[in-house]
């Protein structure tokens, strides 16, 4: 199983996906109901509020009262999906969840999109490069970011039989889509591995996990040997697989759209540093804010393009001889 | 059904609970907990239709959520005294390895209790939320909710206002404890609320005033929330309470909104409740 082998299926935005899911997993459980904060059209919600629109509630723009009522409706055996950007999903209401949701052990789906920097043109006011920290440090929280629209619309149907909160992080743009049409290769709290290797670990996830992909090819030319792995569940941490593929390959790169504090990143160094320290390099955004821009500009602007998790490697491959 | 009598029975052993609990850690919140005695005794023994075992669900039954979470020396004393838990668990308040949290928590699973508050401002929205949930189960049953009139300085409460009034969440009953104060002083000096009435009205709620400390009051204007219910509007009962109410020298005053009575105040405290059910 080599980079190599990993093919294009073709390009679709990850929301477009979870709205897919989210109005199968309507279609599964009578009990699914979704909220928004008057974002229905970026979630893609349009197939779901024509065939259940009795479970469909439109908050307004009003986040902080939409998490209390997600937290409510628990109560009385419903599955709520909250579904607004990531930014409104998280700072904004990061007392809500933390008392009314987590604290409180409710079962709410709290559904992500527009996050990172490939959230493009709109700038660093909506493009949270927090999030992933702000919903990791939460007790009892799980963490998932699927890495592309086939993995979205599992994720999106796997966590309406998850017992707990979740965070369900996806994007804006049209990106590449890869894994299997049917979603049977995730799972929540498994880590995906996408290529066998011995050089070099890389834990990749979102969008990330595809310049990951086109890295390791590029790597595999060169001569290296790499084991990338999808983390797409960020929390529960698969600490199993991590462990084992560091003890094969003796150093990693972490790869995330996000601040590389509080992160992926941060959360394989601390499985590293308590069971088998190596050289970690970090691919993500260096502490700071994003700005506006193309997608890909962006990524290219603040080091998360391809060409920096190649440079990583090798950084990392040099760091484990040394 | 309860008399007024009896009622009133409960509510003197309730408010001896409150200021022996908030002695006994030298923590805690009597104030707002003394002045919501008679309304949490009047819901609990006379109008909540609830089903024990507690089962955090709650389908076929009332619910009832405390917002202002800090008031919890009532809400734990009447929940212990309406047979959720033993009275002797009272005792536990504010301890360590207790399920009487300072503020009410699921998390430590004390019947009665289900939604974490605390952190003002949020309560509106899970009752809103779990109003709902009824009326998607086809449950006709009502939610009750409790605020106190500070909290309604948080913004997230006119956000959940606007809200119900919108989604016709009219099994929906919200009482403000509007004692007309606050930690650092009177509302109307920290923050002014206006004209509540013409606020929640405006809004598209049914709302109606209540003497929140006279027994008789409270039963028959928890009947006549519960017929304005089911009519196209959440309801908002403005609870008129006295801070401290029942202890003379708490009584009307922010100053008791949050620290505890030493021996001699508890004394005294005691010598004006009459122990009517047997202390925990």
């Amino acid at each position: 199983m080599k980079c190599a082998d990993i093919t294009l299926l073709n390009e679709k935005e990850t929301r477009a996906g979870f709205g897919e899911g989210v109005f199968e997993a309507g279609q599964e459980n009578p009990n699914v109901v979704v909220l928004t904060a008057d974002l229905a059209g970026s979630l893609k919600l349009g197939p779901f509020i024509k065939a259940f629109p009795e479970r469909f509630i439109q908050c307004g723009i009003a986040e902080a009262n939409m998490m209390g009522i997600a937290a409510g409706l628990t109560i009385g055996g419903k599955i709520p999906y909250t579904t607004t950007f990531a930014n409104f999903s998280t700072g904004r209401v990061y007392d809500q969840i933390r008392q009314s949701i987590a604290y409180s052990d409710k079962n709410v789906k709290i559904c992500a999109s527009h996050a990172g920097l490939t959230l493009g043109e709109d700038g660093a006011t909506h493009q949270i490069l927090e999030d992933i920290g702000l919903m990791k440090m939460l007790p009892g929280m799980t963490v998932i970011v699927p890495c592309d629209f086939n993995q979205t619309k599992a994720a999106t149907k796997a966590i309406a039989s998850y017992e707990g909160p979740v965070y369900l992080r996806f994007g804006r743009p049209k990106w590449a889509n890869f894994t299997k049409e049917d979603g049977s290769d995730f799972q929540i709290g498994k880590a995906q591995k996408l290529s066998d290797g011995k050089d070099v670990s890389i834990f990749a996830c979102g969008h990330l996990v595809w310049k990951a992909v086109e890295a390791g090819k590029i790597l595999e030319e060169k001569g290296y040997s790499v084991e990338l792995i999808n983390i797409h569940t960020i929390k529960p941490l698969d600490k199993d697989a991590v462990i084992a593929s560091i003890q094969k390959t003796g150093c990693a790169v972490t790869a995330e759209e996000h601040n590389i504090l509080g992160g992926l990143g941060d959360s394989i160094a601390q499985v590293a540093a308590t069971n088998h320290p190596i050289p970690i390099e970090y691919i993500g955004t260096k502490d700071t804010f994003g700005e506006s821009g193309k997608p890909v500009d962006l990524l290219k602007k603040y080091g998360l393009d391809t060409p920096d998790i190649v440079a990583a490697a090798e950084k990392a491959i040099a760091r484990k001889k040394g | 059904m309860a008399s007024i009598q009896e009622l009133q029975n409960i509510a003197s052993q309730v408010r001896r609970d409150i200021v022996r609990m908030v002695h006994a850690v030298q923590s805690g919140h009597p104030g707002g907990s003394l002045g919501c005695a008679d309304f949490l005794t009047a819901l609990y023994f006379n109008k909540l239709r609830i089903k024990l075992p507690f089962s955090m669900d709650g389908t076929g039954e009332d619910l009832f959520f405390l917002s202002n979470g800090h008031i919890s020396p009532v809400y734990y004393s009447v929940l212990a005294r309406a047979g959720y838990f033993e009275i002797s668990e009272l005792a536990t308040f504010r301890k360590i390895n207790s399920r009487l949290q300072g503020h009410p928590t699921t998390h430590e699973h004390l019947p009665g209790v289900r939604i974490a508050s605390g952190s003002l401002g949020q309560g509106l929205s899970v009752a809103i939320g779990a109003a709902l949930a009824k009326k998607l189960n086809g449950d006709q049953h009502f939610v009750f909710s409790l605020h106190g009139d500070g909290e309604l300085q948080e913004g997230q409460i006119w956000e959940a206002v606007m809200h119900a009034a919108h989604h016709k969440v009219d099994n929906l009953i919200a009482t403000i404890d509007w004692n007309g104060q606050q930690i650092d002083g009177p509302t109307e000096e920290v923050m002014s609320l206006g004209n509540l009435a013409e606020k929640f009205k405006a809004f598209g709620w049914h709302v109606m005033e209540m003497e929140g400390n006279d027994m008789s009051a409270v039963v028959s204007g928890l009947d006549t929330a519960t017929q304005a219910a089911g009519q196209g509007k959440p309801v908002c009962v403005l609870m008129k309470t006295g801070m401290g109410k029942g202890v003379d020298f708490m009584e009307g005053s922010h100053e008791w909104h949050g620290i505890a009575p030493n021996d001699a105040q508890l004394e005294s405290a005691l010598a004006q409740l009459e122990e009517t059910l047997g202390d925990y």
